[in-house]
């Protein structure tokens, strides 16, 4: 086994570059699959099944298939529609979409955990459905939601690779591409492995400690 | 769509199939492995089946995938097979994931239960064995389902180093039609019906296991 110290030095610069773009990514996926997750979870709670049925199948489908097809579906199948996206935005799209169908069940868990109690108190006091929501039964489901959505950015985390299929230059579309010029795998594919296990287990870390926070 | 591109297609569901029931196997076997070793009463034990999980759970599939095809020839001079590289890189981090189901579902067995075994002279390999496994793996069943889906949807990242599987031959169609919509609806539906196939047969292996465990 060899190991060049030089290659390392060598990759580093594009290395930076790389977990910019990784964390770009990741942040800005996360934002989408919270958001678009919620929209799900409302549209599951809508009174008549011809909401309900659509959506069930369409994000049971969405989360049974590949993240890397859907992220080609999405490259070469909206620019035949007349959409046309930067890889970065298609990518951080995927990302999301993929995303939001895990991140609508940990808001059901969330929602059906508050006891049946409290909506029966809400009730009761006859609070307006909107203070049931924001004062009595959000507050509650919160807690229990952080912790789970957690997991599921750290999982996109290490999904983000695949972002280098459509050409986004993040960390593993960086190492390639300086490993194909310079001949050398080792070293690049090795530091962006470490990097990985490194960046997700500190974002375990403060995941933990916000955790800790929330349950106080 | 001719018959010829499908043909293509199918020889790619093959492919999947098999690189699915072979990582599939190898993660089975080590979440087990590494799973019930992180009970164990070494501390070195303990700590090698930690440090396992820990590396494989924190880096990425899709980077392990490159490493075992890139970096193993050249630093190691290892050339394995394709099917077995991705063999390697996926049963060895899917099976990280699942040592936490087994280890999980080991330590919600009710602790009398092992203090039971421990009266009656059992020896920790028997007490494994015959008290703790047949209890704890009908509570593993929902969770390795889960994960067997998401080995399935990892079987789809080996494509990106040139081998045949689904994916991959979706690519080789799209090229030869300029159809992508189609195409890659196409594979999604295929990957959606295995998906399914794979739940349905998941929850009658639970059904199944319960059942023995009541009688």
């Amino acid at each position: 086994m060899t190991w060049d110290w030089g290659a390392v030095a060598d990759f580093l610069p594009y290395f930076g570059k790389g977990l910019v773009v990784t964390l770009e990514a990741l942040a800005l996926g996360s934002l989408i699959s919270f958001a678009l997750g919620l929209v799900w979870t409302l549209l599951m709670r809508a009174p008549t099944r011809w909401v309900r049925w659509p959506v069930g199948v369409f994000t049971e489908f969405v989360r049974d298939t590949p993240l890397l097809v859907q992220l080609f579906f999405l490259f070469y199948v909206l620019p035949e529609a007349g959409v046309t996206l930067s890889p970065l935005t298609t990518g951080v799209l995927g990302l999301g979409l993929h995303y939001s169908t895990y991140t609508m069940q940990v808001y059901r868990a969330g929602i059906e955990a508050v006891p049946a109690g409290q909506w029966e108190a809400a009730t009761a006091l006859s609070l307006p459905v909107r203070r049931t929501w924001t004062a009595v039964v959000l507050p509650q489901a919160v807690r229990r939601v952080v912790p789970p959505l957690g997991n599921y950015v750290i999982a996109m985390l290490k999904d983000t690779p695949m972002l280098m299929t459509i050409g986004v230059l993040e960390m593993l579309g960086r190492a390639r591409l300086v490993s194909q010029q310079h001949f050398q795998f080792t070293e690049p594919l090795t530091v962006i492995g470490i990097a990985f296990v490194v960046v997700s287990y500190l974002a375990s870390l403060l995941l933990r400690t916000l955790e800790r926070r929330l349950v106080r | 769509m001719t018959a010829g591109l499908w043909k293509i297609i199918l020889q790619g569901v093959g492919v999947t199939l098999q690189l699915l029931v072979y990582s599939a196997l190898l993660a089975a076997a080590m979440s087990f492995v590494a799973g019930a070793a992180r009970t164990h009463r070494s501390r070195l034990v303990r700590f090698v089946a930690g440090l396992y999980t820990e590396v494989f759970r924190g880096t990425s599939a899709l980077v392990m995938i490159f490493w075992v095809f890139f970096v193993l020839p050249v630093a190691f001079g290892w050339q394995l097979v394709p099917m077995w590289a991705g063999t390697l890189a996926l049963g060895l981090t899917y099976g990280a994931y699942g040592a936490e189901i087994v280890r999980g579902a080991l330590a919600a067995v009710d602790p009398a239960q092992r203090e039971g075994g421990i009266a009656l002279g059992f020896t920790p390999w028997q007490r494994l064995r015959l008290i703790l496994l047949p209890q704890a793996v009908p509570e593993m069943i929902p969770s390795f389902s889960n994960l067997l889906i998401e080995l399935l949807k990892g079987t789809a990242l080996v494509s990106i180093t040139g081998m045949g599987d689904l994916a991959f031959s979706g690519n080789l169609v799209r090229l030869a039609l300029q159809q992508s919509a189609q195409i890659y609806g196409y594979l999604l539906l295929i990957y959606f019906v295995i998906a399914f196939l794979l739940t349905r047969g998941m929850r009658g292996l639970e059904r199944r296991l319960k059942a023995e465990v009541a009688r």
